[in-house]
């Protein structure tokens, strides 16, 4: 049985134009659907980063067609795009992005209390699960910058998957870390994989965690090799 | 509920950089603060000092001028038309200084509706006898419940009770100044000489003080009748007919129109006492101007509070964004941040600037000009609150405007591929 497409690249050509024209991504096109759990990689400016923004909806200046959902995204307005992040995409970046202002919990539950459609008892009760999931509940009070690194990008990780996104984005989400927090962060992923049927995209320039994924991207100079 | 968030969100952000929030806050208090307590300072003196002269001043006076009639019969004459008129020096003849027909004009403004009030008046110059000398003075005869009606006149009268002047037969309220000179104790009775001749005994009653020495030195005040019968005339003269309207503004028009349609002389407000309005607005400009300039540099506090607040918090802007909040929402929380700063600031001045009014109402201010203000006055006037209100929220609406503008529209790719 085929599964459905999530997230569909149709030709995406992107320019920068500065300081002079460089084509940073040549005719990207392929498919991913539902339950796989992708690796981009590629060495450092392949342009594999620059992909990941334009397929999170973050940068809407290229060339091509998107789809995600099966619905097109390409050239819808920016409060389009900002919902179906909110809703159908987690990120997890090589930066965890927590709020320090805010306590672990709320860093989780604010992509939820955003999106409106469950009450703030029920958003912290599913909160609390997902930070359940990760080992990090006993955290759920504290503030964000009272983490340790590991912790931080687990919670980062939790608040991703708070709206029971369609695909989780990742750029080098264990970039940052240490080996052993980066195969705790791989397990995670895994996990999420294998057991919750997650839609994972990453990008990574590690081939050890690449290895480990259902399939990998390769790209080189902007250009997709294998797939 | 998104709303909520994003007001939850403000807040956040607002107590993580609570001392410049409150510092931003105590700059709207400052200038509010300021604003209110000077304009209602300012318009507590200003009021009083026009009232000094505006409150006693009729909107529209009647009166006939000694002045050589304009339309002289050799001019009319169609013989000497084409001649030069060589005349000069033409007296006014011995017209009559009352109001002819007094009592039709009376009725005839009573029954327009424009017309708070009528007050008819005979004045006429005496001489006080004060042993050998004389001094001269002026009396004026008045419908004492009119006068209080419409003048405030027993607001003037420091001594006695202005109901005397009704009540007892030939009582005088002697203008302060005058009463000095002539050591008039209440009770007294003085003499004078009318510009006639007669000579009449009067009884003081009171003392009246207007604030404007001159004037106290000269002005006595009698009744109507009084006043009459010094002059052996009848109930029917009148010397001056004084018109108080509803609204200050159709003086001058009125007084036109009245003036041809009783072919007699009409004074307005605005005419006589043009540079009272002139230095009410000036003052008033500058009080608002002195206000309006605190709030906007306390404007440019809070734009650069702002400012420095959307540098620190770069990250926690694109990672808003990137989880689905839109630039609509990041403009929103940093609009609510000013508006926020705004209406706390704005409330604790409003609050203060009254507290500042009390105070300086309290301050003693006594002078001998002024014999009806105790304490400086402070007008409340609840305009100035309101204005400082609107005021204190459009100037840190705008001081947010920028900054929120450029909140939202920072690019998130570009903060995190930074990293």
């Amino acid at each position: 049985m085929k599964e459905k497409p999530v997230l569909e690249a149709r030709n995406i050509n992107k320019f920068f134009y500065n300081p002079v024209e460089t084509q940073v991504l040549k005719d990207i096109t392929f498919t991913i659907n539902r339950g796989e759990f992708v690796s981009i990689m590629g060495k450092s400016g392949c342009g594999k980063s620059t992909l990941l923004y334009i397929l999170s909806t973050m940068d809407t200046s290229y060339q091509g067609r998107l789809l995600i959902d099966e619905s097109p995204v390409t050239g819808r307005s920016q409060s389009f795009l900002s919902r179906i992040r909110n809703e159908k995409i987690g990120f997890v970046f090589q930066f965890h992005y927590l709020l320090a202002e805010f306590s672990v919990l709320e860093n989780v539950m604010i992509p939820g209390l955003k999106l409106g459609k469950m009450g703030r008892k029920e958003l912290e009760f599913k909160a609390m699960e997902k930070l359940r999931i990760f080992g990090m509940e006993d955290h759920a009070l504290k503030k964000a910058n009272q983490l340790s690194g590991g912790q931080k990008q687990r919670v980062a990780i939790a608040r991703a998957l708070i709206n029971d996104p369609l695909i989780i984005m990742g750029d080098e989400p264990s970039g940052n870390l240490d080996k052993k927090n980066s195969d705790i962060v791989f397990g995670i992923f895994k996990d999420l994989a294998t057991t919750f049927h997650q839609t994972l995209l990453i990008v990574t320039h590690d081939p050890e965690f690449a290895e480990g994924t259902d399939r990998i991207i390769e790209m080189e100079d902007g250009r997709i090799i294998s797939q | 509920m998104k709303f909520g968030l994003l007001l939850e969100i403000a807040q956040k952000l607002m107590l993580a950089r609570f001392k410049q929030t409150l510092v931003a806050a105590i700059g709207v208090t400052f200038s509010i603060t300021m604003f209110v307590a000077l304009l209602g300072f300012m318009n507590g003196l200003n009021m009083m000092l026009d009232g000094l002269v505006l409150n006693r001043t009729p909107h529209i006076r009647f009166y006939n001028e000694i002045k050589p009639n304009p339309n002289q019969p050799v001019d009319m004459s169609d013989t000497y038309s084409s001649y030069n008129n060589t005349i000069r020096s033409i007296k006014p003849n011995s017209s009559r200084k009352s109001i002819y027909n007094s009592a039709a004009m009376i009725h005839t403004l009573l029954n327009d509706e424009r017309v708070l009030g009528v007050a008819p008046k005979v004045n006429t110059q005496v001489f006080y006898n004060i042993g050998n000398i004389d001094i001269t003075g002026s009396i004026n005869g008045i419908d004492v419940d009119a006068e209080n009606a419409l003048f405030s006149f027993e607001d003037y009268v420091t001594a006695g009770n202005s109901d005397d002047l009704k009540n007892i037969n030939n009582s005088i309220i002697l203008g302060k100044g005058a009463a000095d000179r002539m050591l008039a104790q209440i009770g007294d009775v003085i003499q004078a000489t009318t510009a006639q001749g007669n000579t009449v005994r009067l009884k003081v009653v009171g003392y009246y003080q207007s604030g404007l020495g001159d004037l106290d030195n000269v002005q006595s005040y009698t009744s109507l009748e009084t006043a009459q019968k010094i002059l052996g005339e009848p109930p029917s003269f009148i010397t001056d007919i004084q018109v108080k309207l509803k609204s200050l503004e159709l003086a001058p028009s009125m007084a036109i129109d009245y003036g041809d349609l009783f072919e007699i002389k009409a004074d307005d407000i605005q005419t006589v006492n043009a540079q009272f309005e002139t230095g009410t607005e000036i003052r008033n400009l500058i009080s608002y101007a002195v206000g309006i300039t605190l709030l906007i540099v306390s404007g440019f506090g809070i734009y650069n509070i702002l400012n420095m607040m959307i540098y620190e918090k770069m990250d926690t802007i694109a990672i808003l964004k990137a989880t689905g909040f839109s630039g609509r929402d990041v403009n929103i929380v940093f609009t609510l941040i000013a508006l926020i700063i705004g209406i706390v600031g704005g409330a604790v001045g409003l609050i203060l600037g009254y507290l500042a009014g009390m105070g300086i109402d309290q301050l003693p201010f006594e002078t001998e000009a002024l014999p009806t203000i105790k304490t400086f006055p402070v007008d409340f006037n609840p305009r100035y609150y309101i204005i400082g209100g609107v005021f204190s929220l459009l100037t840190t609406y705008m001081a947010g405007y920028f900054p929120a503008k450029k909140a939202s529209s920072v690019d998130p790719v570009e903060i995190i591929r930074g990293k």
